[in-house]
């Protein structure tokens, strides 16, 4: 059996919290299933106004997606161009 | 180097931005990467087509039945003038051109994925250009239609204190503009090469869905985002002073 170094100790705890760090998809998952339900409520009480209440969810979804990007970009980094190894 | 995926053993996964050559100019080293090619070609691809379009339009009479290329063309020009005309009322006159141009290039940018370019907008350099051309334009019309004294009276909204917050506020703009595009992107490009180099033994058919979904509907809806969101933003900076 090898020796775990510091790097390979360094690499597997990155693993981890890349792993960690995706669970803020969490938050614009339950953002945008609520955003959509919603939308979903206006287009049946109000079916003339479907292209201004799709193209008003879509941004609001998008906006609400960024949070969860910011934890998959720093699971992306942790990854693949891990900064921690020296 | 990416020892780091476990489940990567012996294939090869890939979607890192690569240096195809270098060279020295003023003592530093420069590399052209495969985002440069990616650019060039989605750029040569949009040049040819308006080039193309540009001759036959030239040739046709103001009262000659549109047909071919040219109907394309104008209905891609009215779309987006509607567009850009719904969202930003009387005051969008002057931006159709810069909002039409930057809508045509992300998505072209983004679409490339389709033809196994890795897309240019998965590159932080090229989409945090593009917001802050954004952040100028913002600052330019804000200053121009409010004025100084405008400005420095949005920035003490709704007390002094809360100066700083704004100020704050308006820096994270470009940066949370660039960071959505670039991530949504970098995920499905990092997704289809997970897909591709994991699964090579059973990715037949089927990551076309995929294609459709991570190029297709998310590079259009990203590609909206982008323009809508510029565009609310100038808006607010100019105000309602008609």
């Amino acid at each position: 059996m090898d020796q775990i170094t510091g790097v390979d100790l360094i690499k597997a705890c990155s693993a981890i919290g890349a792993g960690l760090a995706v669970i803020a998809g969490i938050g614009p998952g339950i953002g945008q299933g609520n955003a959509a339900g919603m939308a979903a409520s206006a287009v049946g009480r109000n079916p003339g106004a479907k292209a201004d209440i799709t193209s008003t969810m879509l941004l609001g979804q998008a906006v609400a997606e960024t949070t969860g990007l910011y934890g998959l970009l720093v699971a992306i980094l942790l990854m693949f161009v891990q900064p921690l190894v020296k | 180097m990416n020892r780091a995926i476990v489940l990567s053993s012996g294939t090869k996964v890939d979607f890192m931005i690569h240096g195809v050559f270098s060279f020295e100019l003023f003592g530093q080293k420069l590399w052209i990467t495969t985002t440069h090619i990616s650019l060039i070609l989605v750029v040569s691809t949009l040049l040819l087509f308006a080039f193309i379009v540009n001759r036959k339009l030239k040739k046709m009479k103001p009262e000659d039945v549109p047909k071919g290329i040219v109907n394309v063309a104008e209905l891609i020009a009215e779309k987006l003038e509607g567009f850009v005309m719904s969202t930003m009322g009387s005051s969008g006159t002057k931006f159709i051109n810069y909002i039409s141009t930057i809508f045509i290039f992300i998505i072209f940018c983004n679409f490339s994925g389709l033809f196994g370019l890795r897309p240019p907008t998965a590159d932080y350099g090229v989409t945090f250009p593009l917001a802050i051309l954004t952040f100028v334009l913002i600052h330019y019309n804000e200053f121009k239609h409010q004025k100084v004294k405008g400005v420095l009276k949005g920035l003490a909204e709704p007390w002094l204190i809360w100066a700083p917050i704004n100020i704050i506020g308006n820096l994270a703009v470009p940066i949370s503009l660039s960071l959505r595009l670039f991530a949504n992107i970098l995920s499905g490009t990092a997704i289809m090469a997970l897909i591709y180099a994991l699964l090579s033994k059973v990715a037949f058919f089927w990551p076309a869905a995929l294609h459709v979904y991570f190029d297709l509907f998310s590079g259009s809806i990203q590609t909206y985002v982008f323009c809508m969101l510029t565009m609310t933003y100038i808006k607010n900076a100019i105000g309602n002073e008609d």
